[in-house]
């Protein structure tokens, strides 16, 4: 344990009661003594406080936005050139194989891109950034956390801060003055609720989440309700649900590739795995991400080998996260089934110790996104 | 009541053994969502996996304490699985076994012991 990093808000997850866990190289908290169904509840209902700090934050300059954008498209499929300033788009690195290397939060913050990317990829993101691209620096940001605020009254509790963040619409950025320190804030979230992320200087962060903490109806969320709470908001989890093997169109994220970026468009291909990305955009791919309602009470975890029938010996798909959804008071899954099987409706079996359990395929998100647009 | 190593609790009621787990493996474990309960009638060997818990975080097995026949089962934890972490050591029991070797359980703890390993 003494080689795990620990982030600024450390000392007061533990006297906030937090049972801690290794996450990506950090001691992070993985339920505090509400335990995880009640922060999940309470973060639909209410607004819960995320400690993110383990996230990478990074900035990409080069002698304008534009050269920093441009740059950063050669391996990014994704309109970051026509982002507007202060508006913040979803994007994935991808390698030659059109797999993907990690996802990411990109922000035009007027003179230079600010990026949040994945806990365990960000030294090699960085690295790869850096290898790849030229005439711009890309700057890990090593003094500033990482907070979320998520649920239906986030808004309220933050524009009582500052009355500019309710004015914010879903994936806008500004920076903000809260408790008395500036920070860049985006509306957005990994919850499917209304809610910010608000990157604070580390030397501040205790005095923001306390501030935070201080309202009634805000309390710490860790990293179990987290997991639930994106899992029924249909958010892909990298490292389980996306990786280096799967491709934007088999993750069901061709919405995140602009028609700019795409075969006819004016700025179309230039990242790595152009090729299989853009034709597989055309065509589609061979396999597909969806949603599954285990139809009986049993959870179907990642792994779990899913078959067109209880008796065939050739699995047609993998469950790659599951679990129960607290607010669907059901077992919910995702994972990837041969596109043949894709269609909601379907039936499939997942292979649960042994026994062929019957899953529904289903449209997701699993609740309804509640973002402010 | 004995202790296993596994966290179950074994209470002896006249000729049957009730088990269920104890209250610091249910807080280990998290919320209960999901527990699947063994058919009544089967006959059970020491160490069989008997019980299957999903939690909000993981799945975990009950082994069997001693040999014998699962004569009852409560079939409260199907719709309410969270009765398991409300009253661990009460209304959250798992099983009732009829043991056919009953000397297996003088190889549990006691109360002190088993307190004595959790601390």
């Amino acid at each position: 344990m003494a080689d795990l990093l620990q982030t600024s808000l450390h000392d007061l997850h533990l006297e906030l009661g937090a049972r801690m866990v290794p996450f990506a190289g950090y001691d992070m908290p993985v339920q505090y003594p509400l335990g995880v169904l009640q922060e999940h509840l309470h973060t639909r209902e209410k607004t819960g406080l995320f400690d993110v700090s383990h996230m990478g934050q990074v900035i990409v300059r080069g002698i304008d936005y534009a050269a920093a954008a441009t740059a950063l498209e050669a391996l990014i499929p994704v309109d970051i050139l026509g982002l507007g300033e202060d508006r913040q788009r979803y994007g994935v690195l991808t390698n030659d194989a059109g797999g993907i290397i990690d996802d990411l939060m990109l922000a035009n913050r007027g003179d230079h891109v600010f990026i949040v990317v994945n806990a365990a990829c960000k030294a090699a993101d960085i690295a790869h950034m850096t290898a790849h691209i030229s005439d711009v620096t890309v700057t890990e940001i090593t003094d500033r956390a990482l907070l979320a605020l998520q649920g239906p009254g986030a808004a309220a509790v933050l524009a009582s801060l500052d009355p500019r963040a309710a004015t914010m619409r879903f994936m806008d950025v500004a920076n903000l003055d809260l408790a008395g320190v500036e920070c860049w804030v985006s509306r957005s979230g990994y919850t499917g609720e209304d809610g910010y992320e608000i990157s604070v200087p580390s030397t501040a962060a205790v005095g923001l989440a306390r501030a935070l903490l201080d309202f009634t109806d805000v309390e710490p969320i860790g990293l179990g309700a987290r997991n639930s709470l994106r899992l029924e908001g249909g958010l892909c989890l990298y490292g389980n649900d996306i990786d280096t093997t799967t491709t934007p169109s088999e993750a069901c994220l061709n919405w995140a590739i602009q028609k700019v970026r795409r075969a006819d468009g004016a700025r179309a291909g230039g990242f790595p795995g152009a090729d299989t990305v853009l034709s597989q955009l055309k065509h589609g791919a061979d396999r597909k991400r969806v949603g599954l309602r285990p139809t009986g009470r049993a959870p179907m975890r990642d792994g779990v080998q899913l078959f067109a029938d209880p008796d065939s010996d050739h699995p047609i798909g993998t469950i790659t996260s599951g679990g129960f959804g607290p607010t669907v008071q059901a077992p919910i899954a995702m994972g990837y089934v041969q596109t043949a099987y894709a269609a909601p409706g379907t039936t499939v079996y997942g292979d649960v110790r042994g026994k062929r359990l019957p899953a529904d395929i289903v449209a997701m998100p699993f609740t309804p996104a509640k973002f402010k647009r | 009541m004995k202790y296993t190593e596994e966290h179950e609790w074994l209470r002896v009621e006249g000729d049957v053994v009730v088990v269920g787990i104890t209250e610091h493996a249910t807080s280990q474990l998290g919320d209960i969502v999901f527990v699947e309960l063994p058919e009544v009638g089967s006959t059970v060997v020491k160490d069989d996996e008997i019980v299957v818990i999903e939690s909000v975080k993981a799945a975990s097995d009950i082994l069997a304490p001693i040999d014998g026949e699962v004569i009852e089962v409560n079939d409260a934890l199907s719709d309410n699985p969270g009765l398991a972490n409300e009253d661990a050591i009460g209304d959250g029991w798992f099983v009732k076994i009829a043991p056919s070797d009953p000397s297996q359980m003088d190889t549990y703890m006691d109360e002190a012991a088993y307190n004595a390993l959790i601390a």
